[in-house]
């Protein structure tokens, strides 16, 4: 065996097929074929064999669990180390049962192309669709078909060219045209690692020498720039962003805007340890640590990307959606979506229809998608997220499903769904950016002021005294020493207001988010309340939040009584309570979310000079 | 050595998850190679801290050398070293005669178990690779134990593009693995890249013909023949290898280590 030393590079291929079709069978034969194998290794498993009275098998070599060897199944993806022409593999052997569908796509999920095996005396089968459409969904592109076993039906070109244009006319649909289809035998080591004299006709490469012809995609940095904040670090003096970068480049002094916050600064430094030289750019694929120019609000799940060329930004997208999980997936259920770092709630608003693998153009429609299956969707989130395309961008525009405490399904972005808040939203970006700022940023304000600004709306029915609560809320917070204001609605009504007609009320909700938007500008906690407005409150609120956007707009429900939990509040009041009790829980949940500290002693007594 | 960074990238990016996520996390550090590497890749995660506490599973075997280079590591990174161990079992006799896994289950596993009942970490790390054994090439980066400690390698949750298991029941832990990708061989690499310091005195032949390739209790693991004197030798030899890394491991010999495993070893 010829083992390379020079290792340039490093590639994940994972083998995918229909149960029994051969997989693990092809794995160890391409470990005993190449000499990759530990010394021992295939005595010893030859020696269990004989003891359990059973015919050696390579699958035994990588079927590690005992439970898998008395079966002779995989039930769970291993991962198996080779080098060979200067890379080194890490080939990932995924089970072909369908009960273990969940096992493939976490081992697919990691690999960058695949071996597709089938069985030449079983030939196409249910696996060998359903792998190649979640191949296709899962962003492997590069795809080596192989046609096994062809020992059983006496190395036959007939049988081999019905098998590979039935296959390729069905990968064709998902728009994958495999690199090479190969016929072999696993068992008999025909076409493995070299070139075999059983089939004369077949004129390409052995499967070891059609691994060197996936390529491993590097054009990832050369398009726009998109960096996922992972977290936000203060070990030291530094303020450092974390993140890998998903595409692009970044390097010192390149200003970057961050989604959906549209907040932007520039590159001071990047920070690393152990690395000399200090490092002055980054590529997608690192894992880099940033400091920027100014102190502006950055948390984890924004996406970094160049000023022109943002990520979309909605509450609302449509995907094609693969469920593992163990119950269905149904509409109007609250699950947690994961894109890149954003973690955000949603609920599936409409199940367009079921893929069926084996009929791809059939339209199923159903209300529930069942373990296993794959369906077109559209999905809502409790807030905007910013993503992309999954034709544009691979990482940003795919997302997972958690239902409880399990990853449960995995999708990838094929439309923005436009929400009613996107013209608010459009208008918020634009004014953002061209901002003139002054040099005192948010962050300075916070640090004099002792607390972040904030919205803070109190809804419900008339008559509850929301009013009576805001006043207090006002006064107990300037009293403190706080940065507070009341602002009713009703007081734009004769001014700002004073040219808009009675039937134009979501201009007067606008306008109103933009006054709070600048009065929160100035470092202010606003307090207002919802009544005076014609809209419902939802809707408000909705508006509000999208105009402010990042500063966070604190909801606050009173009513006679609380008929269950208030969705989408933050804080519920049944009754006039006690004011009192009412103000300091408020100010605690202002606290305890980060945005105000305890005035600091000293700072009580306000010095003035003049 | 552009693979390496490939690695590196990856593992600081699972560190990262795992700090972000985790309110009581631990990771563990038994001063071999793996895991003084995967600390190693906390400092880089972390800009040169190294913000959770790093476990000792003491069994009172170890071999002396290891301790003292523990004591003098943790001293010169600033190391907040918790020292676990199963002194009910030391005190009731428990050595290696008794049976290897059984010596194995009560002084690690269990050592291990009361450290995390104790501590009630909810969040583990720590530096198993695929190589080493076919059972961890089966491996989770996040992977759940559940209330007893066990591994139910049956029904492992599905794990797809960097998103990882961040929720699970009270009770039970997540174990998590940056260094499931890498191989023996690039753990040296790294080790010269980055000029970590190791144990050489355990791991380079001193002039003795022998030379430890995997660290445990002095009374079961051994030295394997070698004359491989820097980190360069080291790779040479394994790159020619045709012997399992583990082979030195008595405990690993049958089932051992399914079974160990599924019960809650490393």
């Amino acid at each position: 065996m010829t083992t390379d030393t020079t290792i340039k590079e490093q590639m994940n291929i994972v083998i995918v097929g229909h149960v029994d079709h051969g997989k693990s069978t092809l794995l160890g034969r391409l470990y005993a074929d190449t000499g990759t194998l530990p010394t021992g290794k295939i005595e010893k498993i030859q020696a269990i064999c004989k003891q359990q009275g059973k015919e050696f098998e390579y699958a035994f070599l990588f079927d590690a669990f005992l439970e898998e060897q008395q079966q002779g199944i995989t039930i769970d993806t291993a991962r198996t180390f080779f080098s060979w022409g200067g890379r080194q593999y890490i080939i990932i052997d995924a089970p072909g049962h369908k009960e273990f569908l969940k096992n493939m796509v976490s081992g697919a999920a990691r690999a960058q192309a695949a071996l597709l095996i089938i069985d030449a005396l079983e030939g196409v089968r249910d696996q060998s669709k359903r792998h190649g459409l979640l191949l296709s969904m899962l962003g492997v592109k590069q795809v080596t078909v192989v046609v096994n076993k062809m020992d059983l039906v006496g190395y036959r070109e007939d049988i081999f060219s019905g098998i590979e244009k039935e296959y390729r006319d069905f990968l064709n649909q998902l728009n994958v045209t495999p690199q090479y289809v190969i016929p072999a035998s696993a068992k008999m080591g025909v076409n493995i690692a070299q070139v075999s004299k059983e089939t004369p006709w077949y004129t390409g490469p052995s499967v070891l020498d059609s691994l060197a012809y996936f390529s491993l995609e590097t054009a990832l940095a050369d398009k726009p720039l998109r960096w996922p904040i992972q977290d936000v670090y203060k070990f030291d003096a530094r303020r450092i962003l974390v993140g890998r970068l998903t595409a692009g480049r970044l390097k010192i002094g390149d200003r970057l805007v961050f989604s959906p916050s549209n907040k932007s600064a520039c590159i001071q430094t990047i920070e690393a340890f152990n690395i000399d030289p200090p490092l002055t750019q980054a590529e997608a694929g690192q894992s880099v640590g940033v400091t920027l120019d100014e102190q502006i609000f950055v948390e984890r799940g924004q996406i970094a990307s160049r000023e022109a060329e943002r990520p979309l930004v909605s509450t609302q997208i449509r995907a094609n959606l693969f469920w593992l999980g163990k119950r269905p997936l149904e509409t109007r259920q609250s699950y947690v979506l994961r894109l890149a770092t954003r973690e955000v709630p949603c609920e599936v608003t409409t199940i367009h229809r079921i893929v069926d693998a084996n009929n791809l153009n059939d339209r199923q429609t159903q209300s529930r998608v069942q373990r296993n299956e794959v369906a077109d969707i559209t999905l809502r989130t409790k807030s905007p997220i910013a993503f992309d395309l999954y034709v544009d961008f691979e990482t940003t525009g795919r997302f997972v499903l958690v239902d409880e405490y399990d990853v449960a399904g995995g999708g990838i972005i094929t439309e923005l769904v436009h929400d009613e808040q996107e013209d608010f939203r459009t208008e918020a970006r634009e004014r953002d950016s061209a901002w003139v700022k002054g040099d005192v940023g948010t962050a300075e304000r916070a640090k004099h002021y002792g607390h972040q600004p904030a919205v803070l709306l109190l809804t419900g029915p008339d008559t509850t005294s929301k009013g009576f609560l805001a006043r207090k809320l006002e006064t107990v917070l300037v009293a403190e020493g706080r940065h507070a204001y009341l602002l009713s609605p009703e007081n734009l009504q004769r001014g700002l207001d004073a040219d808009l007609p009675d039937t134009n009320p979501d201009e007067v909700v606008r306008r109103f988010g933009e006054v709070v938007r600048l009065l929160t500008d100035t470092g202010l906690l606003v307090i207002c309340t919802t009544n005076a407005f014609t809209q419902p409150a939802r809707q408000v609120v909705q508006t509000v939040q999208t105009l402010v956007n990042p500063i966070p707009v604190i909801t606050i429900h009173m009513a006679k009584e609380l008929s269950g939990p208030q969705p989408d509040t933050d804080l519920a009041f049944a009754g006039p309570e006690n004011f009192d009790d009412c103000t300091s829980r408020i100010i605690q949940l202002l606290k305890a979310r980060g945005l105000m500290s305890d005035p600091p002693a000293g700072r009580s007594e306000l010095q003035f000079s003049i | 050595m552009k693979h390496l960074r490939q690695l590196e990238d990856q593992s600081v990016y699972i560190l990262r998850e795992a700090y972000k996520n985790f309110d009581n996390l631990a990771m563990l550090w038994s001063m071999g190679k793996d895991s003084t590497v995967l600390l190693w890749l906390a400092r880089k995660a972390f800009f040169g801290h190294v913000p959770f506490p790093l476990l000792h599973v003491d069994t009172s075997y170890k071999i002396p050398a290891m301790i003292e280079y523990r004591d003098r590591l943790a001293r010169e990174w600033r190391l907040n070293l918790i020292v676990g161990q199963n002194k009910k079992a030391l005190a009731e006799g428990m050595n290696h005669e008794r049976g290897r896994v059984e010596c194995c289950t009560a002084l690690k596993t269990q050592g291990l178990k009361l450290l995390l009942e104790e501590r009630g970490y909810t969040g583990i790390i720590l530096g198993v690779r695929s190589d080493e054994d076919s059972t961890r090439a089966k491996e989770r980066y996040f992977s759940p134990r559940d209330k007893n400690n066990e591994w139910d390698f049956r029904d492992q949750p599905p794990e797809l593009w960097d998103q990882y298991k961040l929720s699970f029941p009270p009770g039970t832990h997540i174990r998590i693995h940056p260094l499931l990708d890498w191989t023996e061989i690039n753990i040296w690499e790294y080790i010269k890249l980055e000029n970590i310091p190791f144990l050489d005195e355990l791991y380079l032949d001193q002039g003795s013909g022998k030379r430890y390739r995997s660290l445990g209790c002095a009374p079961c693991t051994f030295p394997i023949e070698s004359t491989a004197k820097t980190v360069d030798d080291v790779i040479i030899e394994l790159r020619n290898t045709k012997v399992a890394e583990r082979a030195g491991r008595a405990q690993d010999e049958g089932r051992g280590m399914e079974q160990l495993r599924k019960d809650g070893y490393m």
